[in-house]
């Protein structure tokens, strides 16, 4: 069988397209194949559709997120929607407000619920807020269930006022 | 360990043991872990990822469970080299492209590998036979506390371990298990159970991972959220998808033995006669038709090939294996007709 695209070397590479729903069988030589794969992750790579996802978030200090850079690795969230890829660690600090609705839309959730890092040195201040803040809100929700609404109170007092610090940092 | 000593070694995941062996060919865990930091490898200079390799290959070193184990840099080895560790699943396509910095470390079962500067600082992987998500978490849950006690990783609280794509947050933790499902293809029911797992939020892949294409009835299943559960939970989750699965494919075996068994027959032996008699075989025909002989065997329809050998001629049947085999370069066509002496030699072994 010859390539379906340059129609002279053999074809040794297969390759089952699906567009709109419909499947085209492609039978291509290595070189047809290499060209065409590096066009298909042109045309359509998973840094274009986090891209997308993250363009989700309200356009509101659109200009934050293009100044703003991670002072340990120099990326701007405007870098991370052009390559879907975060910088390192820092980026998740500095970016937090628009990557927790992102995560949450990727995995559902946003507060991580497996095992822990063993060394807890380098954990970040406004991470352990972000933790406290959720077993607040369980917490409360507990008490709600009990019935003990003197505590439910004040646990509602008490996250208004995690919150409202957050929204102030 | 050299690489050429791979080639006269059954990795532990093709042994076609463990649990459900007859539909699960292996389970596997991979871990995406960061430095603290340190830029992800994609941000990072190469200085900082020269920095990285050391580190990490320092705190392998200290490791007991790694002891018998060998690191591989990237930019040492030749492209049949790389690309003989991707056939055996012991690194991805990804990482043998642009090698600079990048190493691998594959011990000696070939059970545990780790990837150095891939998307992430590192990407540790266990592969076990069957179906065994259980255990694969239990061996490498300790190898990443060890990592863990020598390496600072880049963790918060709330979102777990950080990771270059915001697609592995978390846990990190992706489990896959390798399925062969032959029976729901051919009674065409295939879709509705792929349909099905995507709407569960798994993914399904081919053999070799993303964005490759699922041939010879082998698919790929995988968890595609990694942050808000725990990992028990998540491995829970597959199981119990993999489960319905592995029930869904045992039925669909039955019913084609009670309603076609002499169709089945039929194309089980046409298969192996094709195999055990071709001059020239490409990779793909080479995997369907294993395929068939593989469930042949499962049913008790061909007696005298064990399921190791079909497994292994799975792998050594694939490009880079062939090279290695032969130990020079082949073109494609010179492969097919290599190829398809050592299956005559490999079946036809087995039957006197």
């Amino acid at each position: 069988m010859l390539c379906d695209i340059c129609k002279k070397n053999p074809a040794t590479v297969h390759l089952t397209e699906i567009i709109d729903e419909q499947m085209n069988e492609l039978h291509l030589c290595e070189d047809c194949a290499r060209h065409k794969s590096a066009a298909m992750e042109q045309q359509f790579g998973l840094s274009d559709l986090l891209a997308g996802m993250a363009d989700f978030e309200k356009p509101e200090k659109d200009e934050e997120k293009v100044i703003v850079k991670c002072p340990n690795c120099n990326l701007s969230y405007a870098d991370f929607k052009k390559i879907g890829r975060l910088g390192c660690g820092g980026c998740y600090v500095v970016f937090r407000k628009y990557l927790a609705p992102l995560l949450k839309r990727i995995h559902g959730s946003n507060q991580h619920a497996g095992k822990a890092a063993l060394k807890e040195k380098n954990i970040s201040r406004p991470a352990r807020k972000m933790a406290d803040l959720g077993d607040l809100k369980a917490e409360l929700q507990k008490a709600i269930q009990n019935e003990n609404f003197e505590e439910a109170a004040r646990l509602r007092d008490q996250i208004k006022k995690i919150s409202l610090e957050q929204d102030n940092a | 360990m050299q690489i050429n000593d791979l080639l006269n070694h059954t990795s532990e995941w093709l042994k076609g043991t463990g649990p459900n062996s007859d539909i699960v060919i292996s389970s596997r865990i991979r871990l995406a872990r960061n430095l603290n930091k340190y830029p992800f490898p994609h941000w990072a200079s190469k200085m900082q990822l020269e920095e990285i390799l050391v580190k990490t290959s320092e705190a392998m070193a200290k490791i007991d469970m790694l002891k018998s184990s060998t690191l591989f840099r990237l930019a040492d080895l030749d492209a049949i080299d790389k690309q003989f560790l991707v056939e055996r699943h012991l690194m991805s396509i990804e990482h043998s492209q642009k090698t600079e910095h990048k190493a691998v470390l594959v011990d000696d079962e070939e059970i545990i590998a780790l990837m150095i500067n891939e998307e992430d600082h590192l990407r540790i992987q266990l592969m076990q036979s069957g179906f065994n998500l259980f255990e694969a978490w239990d061996i490498i849950n300790r190898l990443d506390d060890a990592l863990a006690g020598l390496l600072d990783y880049a963790y918060l609280d709330d979102f777990g371990y950080l990771t270059a794509c915001p697609t592995n947050t978390g846990t990190g933790m992706r489990g896959s298990v390798m399925l062969h499902l032959p029976a729901l293809v051919m009674s065409r029911q295939i879709e509705r159970v792929l349909a099905a797992i995507a709407k569960l939020s798994f993914t399904t892949r081919g053999l070799y991972g993303e964005g490759t294409q699922a041939s010879g009835n082998f698919f790929q299943i995988s968890n595609q959220v990694s942050l808000g559960h725990g990992e028990d939970e998540i491995i829970e989750n597959i199981n119990g998808l993999i489960r319905q699965i592995i029930e869904q494919e045992s039925q669909a075996r039955q019913i084609l033995l009670s309603k076609n068994k002499e169709i089945l027959e039929d194309r089980i032996n046409r298969s192996l006669g094709i195999l055990r008699s071709a001059r020239i075989i490409t990779s793909q025909e080479t995997i369907e038709l294993l395929s068939m002989v593989r469930l042949g065997s499962d049913l008790g329809m061909i007696k005298d090939i064990d399921r190791r050998t079909i497994n292994e001629l799975f792998i050594i049947t694939q490009p880079a294996h062939l090279q290695k085999l032969e130990n020079k370069k082949l073109t494609s066509d010179e492969r097919d007709l290599k190829r398809a002496q050592l299956i005559r030699k490999k079946l036809n072994l087995m039957s006197t």
